[in-house]
């Protein structure tokens, strides 16, 4: 919860209804973003690693796939991810395969968060026939379903209710399986925002709705869009537990996840969990963020989930330089051998896009 | 076999369906009869509540979006969603839901996903003015990924409805208001009943049925203007004119083959909807005929259809917006004449 401009990070199981008590602070978020409190506590040592590996993947997956789009090796657009790592991770970490996870046109972190190798995401970002979707999806439509990652979904909003039917299936199903459902600030002015989350809160549905508030729907600040302070209070109007919470700070999104997933297993509903983050890189590929003053940036990349994290387990003693850098350096050589794989993979048959229009039976 | 109306056949459909796999549900806006609510809008899901409790038959809020999205995404975890929207032009609030998301995720999943969902949307005109009346097939039918199916009769309803819950795809049910022949009478409804067969059957998409034998023009209408054909027909055979009337039961797929073989023997084709003339699915059907079978032509094709105008609520003008039998008569007067 924010309050005089810092980030509280909640350390108590209680959820709270968001109560519009967080207006203090600058209406666009993080006032100024100061060093985290970190008043959360590391968790053992291979889960603690293992969360850092998986955001050092998704940073240096992002760093590649922007250099080869650069270099002209993959085609259309990009909306990147790296700089919110810590929401992805923090959400994602502690769920099962047979959990769901539904994302946006901004995907990469999620998926790989999610368990979608990073192999197959190469290659479909190299329309390539092994890529994740057979080459039919592309950078904004990523996922695998073996995995509980339903192929992203880059119409703004849309997402949410498709969230509901799948958590609506978990409970029918008799599972305990949740729906973690990820999407940003503009989104939450969609009318599908507002049918999904009453329809998930009126019937329980085991589903995580996790707003990833970056600041700008595109180019627009999020306080030119609406009148209130947070995403988060208006959990309240669904009737369920809202909570504003530092998206940089892995351990406070972690945190966070648990509850709200502990609580949606329970089938006690749903919960909106707004984190506050920040794009290293634009919107999409042709962005240079002229609209972003100087000092938000730089206090932002100051406060780079991925550094904080890191200088955490430093400093906590948790992990030593030679681990981390061991770490970083595996995860080099993995995105290289995803090149490599990509680069020496074989395009579609360019009849292959009459395939698939409709289900054509198996498991692929 | 046992006479029923269209009504009775969807709502049996449905029963059968939900008996036989418990992965199907219902999910729209007043559809439960619990607690003195409707049984849907026409009445088709009256009576499944006292069978399968609410979870099955989930009442839902006003909205579109979640109606639709939920169906896509149950679908593609496991689930058989049959969804209703009360009348087919709300379809226009969810048409994201419908259009981006279930016709197009298997393909974008590059056909790992599969979305076996069914929506129900109730078409044509009934006095209610311009937003409770259109018919809208012309919107789907060009939609890849989509299936589209119209039973016009209560052995169909049944048959093509337990067809398209098993299918692995998105189905859209487009039903006339005017065919249901539930208790709830409309002004201007047929009291249809016909006859359908005890237990379980199903009708394969993409097969037309020839209603009536003619040498002389082919008619291909759906829905109630497949009736309002034959009731031509009748009059057109007492001057000579013998029509042959092919209802195409499923648009997507559509029956190509069962149109061609009637135009050998007839040379001249006419298709009636209520869907507007532009763009209206007759225009598809049209162009399919003229491109690859122009030499089986004695005649230009005629396409009768609704004007290209909203539908207006003044039964007068309405009447004259949406083909009449007068209509379809004339128009095969002068396309003998051709």
């Amino acid at each position: 919860m924010m309050a005089n401009g810092k980030i509280k990070n909640k350390r108590t199981a209680e959820h709270s209804h968001s109560d519009g008590n967080n207006s203090s602070g600058n209406r666009a978020g993080l006032a100024k973003p100061e060093k985290s409190q970190l008043l959360t506590t590391l968790p053992e040592k291979r889960k603690a690693l293992g969360m850092y590996e998986a955001m050092v993947l998704i940073r240096k997956y992002e760093e590649r796939i922007y250099f080869l789009f650069l270099e002209g090796r993959v085609s259309g657009s990009i909306h990147q991810s790296h700089g919110q790592e810590a929401c992805a991770v923090g959400m994602l970490y502690d769920l099962r395969p047979s959990d769901y996870m539904a994302s946006t046109h901004r995907p990469a972190s999620h998926d790989l968060a999610k368990g979608v190798s990073v192999e197959s995401m190469m290659c479909e970002m190299y329309a390539k026939s092994n890529g994740c979707c057979h080459g039919k999806g592309g950078a904004m439509h990523t996922g695998d379903i073996s995995v509980g990652a339903i192929p992203a979904n880059a119409i703004v909003g849309s997402n949410i209710p498709i969230a509901v039917g799948i958590a609506l299936s978990c409970k029918y199903r008799k599972t305990d399986n949740v729906v973690v459902c990820f999407f940003g600030d503009g989104a939450s002015n969609e009318g599908a925002f507002h049918e999904g989350i009453n329809g998930a809160a009126l019937w329980n549905l085991p589903v995580i709705f996790v707003c990833e508030n970056n600041l700008y729907g595109a180019s627009t600040p999020v306080k030119a869009t609406m009148k209130i302070d947070t995403i988060a209070e208006r959990a309240a109007s669904y009737g369920i537990p809202g909570e504003r919470v530092d998206g940089n700070d892995i351990l406070a999104v972690n945190a966070a996840a648990s509850r709200a997933i502990e609580r949606a297993r329970r089938g006690e509903g749903p919960t909106l969990l707004e984190l506050m983050t920040y794009r290293i890189a634009g919107h999409s590929r042709s962005d240079a963020c002229a609209y972003r003053p100087d000092e938000e940036e730089a206090a932002w990349f100051a406060r780079d989930p991925i550094k904080l994290y890191r200088n955490r387990l430093l400093d906590s003693g948790v992990a030593s330089e030679t681990e981390l850098s061991a770490i970083d350096a595996a995860i080099d050589e993995r995105v290289d051998k995803a090149v490599e794989l990509a680069e020496a993979s074989p395009d579609p048959l360019p009849e292959d896009a009459l395939k698939n229009v409709y289900w054509e039976g198996g498991v692929l | 076999m046992a006479q029923m109306s269209v009504v009775e056949a969807l709502n049996q459909a449905i029963m059968e369906e939900m008996q036989r796999d418990e992965r199907v549900f219902c999910l729209g806006e007043d559809i439960s009869d619990a607690d003195g609510g409707y049984g849907g809008a026409f009445a088709v899901t009256r009576g499944l509540h006292d069978k399968f409790g609410y979870d099955r038959v989930l009442n839902t809020p006003i909205s579109e979006i979640l109606i639709a999205g939920m169906a896509v995404g149950a679908a593609m975890t496991g689930m058989r969603p049959i969804a209703d929207l009360q009348y087919g032009d709300f379809l226009f609030c969810c048409m994201d839901q419908m259009v981006n998301q279930a016709a197009k995720m298997c393909y974008m999943s590059g056909g790992r996903v599969s979305v076996p969902m069914v929506m129900r949307a109730p078409v044509g005109a009934t006095t209610r003015g311009a937003q409770h009346a259109q018919s809208l097939e012309g919107y789907f039918t060009h939609v890849p990924g989509l299936k589209v199916i119209c039973p016009a009769t209560a052995y169909d309803a049944k048959g093509l409805l337990k067809t398209a819950i098993r299918d692995d795809n998105p189905v859209l049910v487009f039903e006339h208001k005017l065919l249901y022949g539930g208790k709830r009478k409309e002004r201007e409804a047929l009291s249809m009943v016909g006859e359908v067969p005890d237990g379980d059957y199903t009708i394969p998409f993409g097969e037309a049925v020839v209603r009536r034998e003619g040498q002389d023009i082919t008619i291909v209408a759906n829905l109630m203007m497949m009736y309002r054909a034959m009731e031509a027909a009748v009059e057109l055979e007492k001057e000579g004119i013998r029509c042959e009337v092919i209802d195409p039961r499923t648009l997507v797929p559509f029956d190509y083959a069962t149109v061609v073989e009637s135009l050998r023997k007839t040379g001249r084709l006419m298709i009636v909807h209520e869907d507007n003339y532009r763009n209206g699915w007759g225009a598809q059907v049209s162009a399919y005929i003229a491109e690859h079978e122009i030499y089986l032509l004695d005649a230009p094709i005629k396409r009768v259809a609704a004007y290209d105008v909203p539908v207006p609520f003044a039964p007068v003008m309405e009447k004259y917006v949406v083909p009449s039998t007068e209509r379809i008569i004339e128009s095969a007067r002068s396309l003998m004449n051709e």
